[in-house]
């Protein structure tokens, strides 16, 4: 058995247990549909959902970017300074415990309707992760390691740079790898709440028409999605810090 | 000339004031070998950090060459026990820290850097990660780091004692090697008496709370001296017997 079987079994199972349900219960395509169904939902307007896709990717891209450079420059700034981060970390706290899907709509108002309200919606939901993982890694860097920093009068930037940052990077992964997830789940609720595109949109609008399987594909498209921006994250991980696997053991 | 005159350094702590180092009073000659040895808790970390420009005294005064020592000094280098190597850099990269922070001509100090790795016996480990090397590799390639700006003054605390007995000998004698080679004023913090004995020019024994000079015995052995059988086997059984009865009786 290689590497890949194990998982690539595992998906192939779980599709088949699906499709023998559906096809031993007789359940109707309308409440669930088969897995063949969902293919020829997809073939019959490709183009249509793959726009779709590419637009919901754009929308999480993009805030999933610009979370990633929020997140780590307000760690920073939290971990450089004791007294601002007493002050400024209950009101995260808080604003990150009031629930998005809440917020969508305010969203529209502020922004209007365009990309910008989804892309804001996927900076708040999946910021938080990055910020609390990179101010563990910060505040976490080796005692020997910090005064290492310091017998060679290193400045407040080189220390960052050169030591904590580097040193943080595991740890900062961790928080990206839950964020990415999070950043896809973002750009959906933006889109349902505002169904004017992206596969959010698709299934709005397929469920008010009952075309269940065109539900389904984008429903699988969505997963696919997140699967494959979670799993490049992980390459990310393996090509930057190939280190920290060595040393965890 | 490293000078301390009724050094003392005191830290607060939820019982009020404590002595870690109390009217310390210490020359240090140019290029000499000192070994420090005393029982836990007798403030030998704290010594070099004071040096080192760590920490300041809480009373008397500490100067090296004159001048009273406040903050770090780029002639003043700093060894800990553990390698305290930067994981994600090789052995040159870690070596050559200290060039890009105090921002020296990288190009001239690289070659140097690849010299002191050749000479400690890391030729075909320049390339290689911390991780891809045993604790005694990791700790040379610190010493490799501590020593590529030349310092004029080496702080060793306990540099050699998380290391097995073997690696441990061999890496003092390769130290005492370089010292004889490129003579720096060094501080040597040390449990190991024989270890002491081997390297030091003077031992200093600290006595414990608060820290303060005891004794000082200087070793009248000449270099390079070894481990193994040689002439002087039995003065330095003497020396090591004595250090011992001083750090028991306390």
């Amino acid at each position: 058995m290689n590497r890949w079987s194990p998982p690539v079994l595992g998906t192939l199972g779980a599709v088949a247990l699906w499709w023998g349900a559906t096809a031993v219960f007789g359940i109707r395509p309308l409440f669930l549909p088969a897995p063949p169904d969902i293919v020829a939902a997809f073939r019959a307007q490709p183009g249509y959902l793959m726009r779709a896709a590419g637009a919901t990717l754009g929308v999480t891209a993009a805030g999933f970017a610009i979370a990633v450079v929020t997140g780590l420059l307000v760690a920073v700034a939290l971990t450089a300074s004791r007294t601002l981060e007493r002050a400024a970390l209950p009101v995260l706290v808080a604003l990150n415990s009031v629930p998005k899907v809440a917020i969508a709509p305010l969203l529209v108002v502020w922004l209007g309707f365009g990309s910008q309200p989804k892309i804001v919606l996927v900076l708040l939901i999946c910021v938080f992760p990055v910020v609390v993982a990179t101010m563990a890694g910060l505040t976490s860097t080796p005692a020997e390691l910090g005064e290492l920093g310091r017998s060679l009068s290193a400045s407040g930037w080189q220390t960052y740079v050169k030591i904590r940052l580097p040193w943080a990077l595991p740890q900062m992964f961790t928080g990206l790898k839950v964020a990415v997830s999070l950043a896809v789940i973002g750009a959906v609720v933006a889109e349902i709440s505002q169904p004017g595109g992206g596969l959010g949109a698709v299934v709005v609008l397929s469920g008010m028409s009952f075309d269940t399987p065109l539900a389904f594909a984008a429903i699988v498209l969505l997963a696919l999605l997140s699967t494959a921006l979670f799993y490049l994250v992980v390459g990310l991980e393996r090509l930057l810090v190939p280190w920290a696997r060595a040393i965890s053991g | 000339m490293i000078r301390l005159k009724g050094v003392s350094r005191t830290f607060p702590t939820r019982d009020g004031e404590v002595a870690a180092l109390r009217d310390l009073d210490l020359d240090i000659a140019e290029n000499q070998f000192v070994a420090v040895v005393g029982r836990s808790g007798c403030g030998k970390s704290t010594l070099l950090r004071l040096i080192a420009g760590l920490l300041e005294p809480t009373g008397g005064a500490l100067t090296i060459d004159g001048a009273p020592v406040g903050r770090p000094r780029q002639d003043v280098v700093l060894m800990h026990q553990l390698p305290a190597l930067l994981p994600w850099r090789t052995a040159l990269g870690n070596v050559m820290l200290p060039v890009e922070i105090r921002r020296l001509p990288r190009d001239e100090y690289r070659a140097r850097a690849a010299d002191l790795l050749d000479s400690v016996g890391l030729a075909g480990f320049h390339q290689r990660h911390p991780y891809e090397l045993s604790g005694g590799m990791q700790q040379r390639v610190a010493l490799c780091r501590a020593l590529i700006q030349r310092p004029r003054v080496l702080l060793m605390d306990e540099p050699f004692s998380a290391l097995d007995a073997l690696t441990r000998e061999e890496l003092a004698t390769q130290l005492q090697a370089m010292h004889l080679a490129a003579p720096a004023t060094t501080v040597f913090v040390t449990h190991s008496i024989p270890e002491a004995v081997l390297l030091a020019d003077r031992v200093v024994v600290l006595g414990t709370r608060p820290g303060r000079v005891r004794r000082v015995l200087d070793v009248g052995i000449p270099r390079p001296r070894s481990f193994g059988p040689n002439a002087y086997v039995a003065r330095a059984a003497e020396y090591v017997a004595e250090l011992h009865d001083l750090l028991l009786e306390e």
